[in-house]
């Protein structure tokens, strides 16, 4: 089946920089695809370009097997976009904001509908200035579902919001997917994209630093076990590293980090050894790898390139 | 979060897209809610034409009308319409649009299946109305307190405020474009606003101007909509003149669409 998305080579210039530096990406239909980078990395210029708000520079795009900017008609009633910042009229209420957008929607949902789904329906008579950032966001998101779009581009959408409206905008978000809509979003919550995401790509500098699913992403990357040892002891005391499966290791200010693919192992070992010399590890800690750390070291690494 | 309707059942058939005159019935909708809500906004845009032109009648008075085929009357009316459209309609909407650039309204109406003529012309639907409204009870007005006759060849009347109104949109939208703030919206409508006050002939006729300003003036924007205004009343615009002033305006007015299509820029940022 083709996909939803496709991207092949794209690039958005600015008048004096380089956003968007030639990247390829695909969307298959029903997937969940987050864009995660720092600010700056060119995850909102490039949703611009899904969403046919700007024609690319180099390259292409097709959403929806058409192009976006030049057959907009045959694509934005298919889909639902939220931006990272889109504006009301203040002194329209929310329900009046809902029913502006929806005379503007093929096939748009009943006003009380969209309300309902982000929770927003006690709020239908408060003017959009009354509203904070939060239900703002909430209200942007629902005017993104209003005509049931196949597919959501969502461009930061909990930013702002206060960590139940998080969870429950992500419990929405899970239950569009289940119905079939595929969905775009960027995000700088790495636990969002670890939570929604079936795939997802890293973002630095205009170009795609990794991408893949999340636990692929994630399992490039090593697991940690620190602690601090007793004065008296030193780390060679411990049976030899490579025997244990660690593949990296250094001592900070005291503290030992060792790094390994098989974090079982190496605790037990480590364990095992403490026990038996009846050593207090002090400050132990050992943990998987998770998004934050692959992210940080991409990110790292990539700046580390740049100023080679 | 209730659970929600399918993204789209499969067994039913595609939803009825929307066209452009439902669209922009939504975004009339809501601008004219605005507008209500808009108190200062509202005054400005009754008051002002109604006052001006009572105060005018003193210099329309004084001025020597001899040998232009021109009465009190028809000096008046036709400029208080003029007066009308250009505050209703141009004044107010150049803060209208400003306004909603800037508050990222027009951004997020782009992302929509609204197409960009929309935007512009859905916004204008309000202030279009309140100008039409108010130039009926100005006609009412005037004809009464100035015993003024009927209009002779009304059609002419009718082409002169709708194309006005036409060019009023387009001008406001491209004032609108050069426009940063919404508290600069409070002058940058001034420039256009005097030149045709004083050059278009809306209560001085151009008549009395003199020579090469008088000769200038003709080819001012809002000028061929008072022409057809003042021969809506006179009757006195012949085929010859008519057809120009008709082209004139229409020229002016897609000058200005393809100046907002060339400089309006969507989000307070560009």
């Amino acid at each position: 089946m083709n996909p939803v998305i496709e991207t092949v080579g794209l690039k958005r210039s600015y008048r004096d920089f380089d956003a968007v530096k030639g990247i390829d990406f695909t969307v298959a239909r029903g997937e969940l695809f987050a864009l995660l980078g720092t600010n700056g990395a060119g995850k909102t210029s490039t949703l611009e370009l899904l969403e046919g708000q700007a024609t690319p520079t180099g390259g292409s795009v097709r959403v929806l097997g058409h192009d976006p900017f030049r057959e907009r008609s045959a694509v934005r009633h298919r889909i639902g976009v939220m931006l990272q910042e889109g504006g009301f009229p203040p002194e329209l209420t929310v329900l009046e904001t809902v029913r502006m957008w929806a005379g503007c929607t093929s096939g748009a949902r009943p006003a009380d509908e969209a309300l309902d789904m982000t929770n927003l329906s006690d709020r239908r008579a408060v003017r959009v200035k009354q509203l904070s950032g939060g239900e703002r966001r909430r209200l942007d998101l629902s005017l993104a579902l209003l005509g049931r779009p196949e597919v959501l581009f969502l461009d930061e959408p909990t930013t702002g919001l206060d960590a139940q409206s998080r969870r429950d905008t992500w419990e929405l978000i899970r239950e569009l997917k289940l119905q079939g809509t595929t969905v775009l979003l960027t995000t700088h919550y790495l636990e969002e994209a670890e939570q929604l995401a079936d795939r997802l790509a890293i973002m630095h500098q205009g170009l795609i630093a990794t991408t893949g699913r999340v636990a692929d992403v994630v399992a490039e990357r090593p697991a940690r076990i620190s602690f601090r040892l007793p004065q008296d002891r030193l780390l060679g005391e411990l049976p030899p590293l490579p025997a244990m499966g660690v593949t990296r290791h250094e001592t900070v200010g005291g503290t030992v980090r060792l790094e390994t693919r098989d974090l079982q192992r190496t605790a037990t070992e480590l364990l095992t050894w403490a026990h038996r010399t009846g050593v207090t590890l002090h400050g132990l800690d050992a943990r998987s790898a998770s998004l934050e750390e692959a992210f940080m070291e991409i990110a790292k690494g990539l700046d580390h390139e740049e100023t080679r | 979060m209730t659970t929600t309707a399918p993204t789209r059942p499969v067994d039913t058939a595609p939803p009825v897209r929307r066209g452009a005159a439902s669209r922009m019935a939504a975004l009339g909708r809501a601008e004219l809610t605005l507008l209500l809500r808009s108190r200062a906004a509202l005054i400005t845009a009754l008051l002002v034409p109604a006052v001006t032109t009572f105060s005018m009648r003193g210099v329309v008075d004084g001025l020597d009308l001899d040998g232009t085929g021109l009465s009190i009357a028809t000096v008046l009316l036709p400029g208080s319409l003029g007066l009308a459209l250009i505050f209703s309609v141009y004044t107010n909407l150049v803060g209208v649009y400003v306004t909603r650039r800037e508050s990222l309204v027009l951004k997020r109406l782009r992302t929509g299946e609204v197409r960009d003529w929309e935007i512009f012309a859905g916004g204008a639907l309000p202030a279009l109305l309140l100008a039409y409204v108010q130039c009926a009870l100005l006609i009412i007005g005037l004809t009464v307190v100035l015993d003024a006759p009927a209009p002779a060849a009304p059609h002419l009347m009718v082409l002169g405020l709708l194309i006005g109104g036409a060019m009023l949109v387009a001008a406001g939208a491209l004032t609108a474009a050069v426009t940063r703030t919404a508290e600069s919206a409070q002058l940058t409508f001034l420039p256009f606003w005097l030149l045709s006050m004083a050059g278009s002939g809306m209560f001085v006729p151009r008549e009395v101007l003199p020579g090469v300003v008088g000769d200038i003036s003709a080819w001012l924007p809002f000028s061929p909509v008072m022409d057809l205004l003042r021969g809506g009343w006179t009757g006195d615009l012949g085929a010859a003149d008519q057809g120009r002033a008709l082209l004139l305006a229409l020229a002016w007015t897609g000058l200005a669409a393809l100046g907002v299509r060339r400089w309006f820029r969507w989000g307070p940022r560009g």
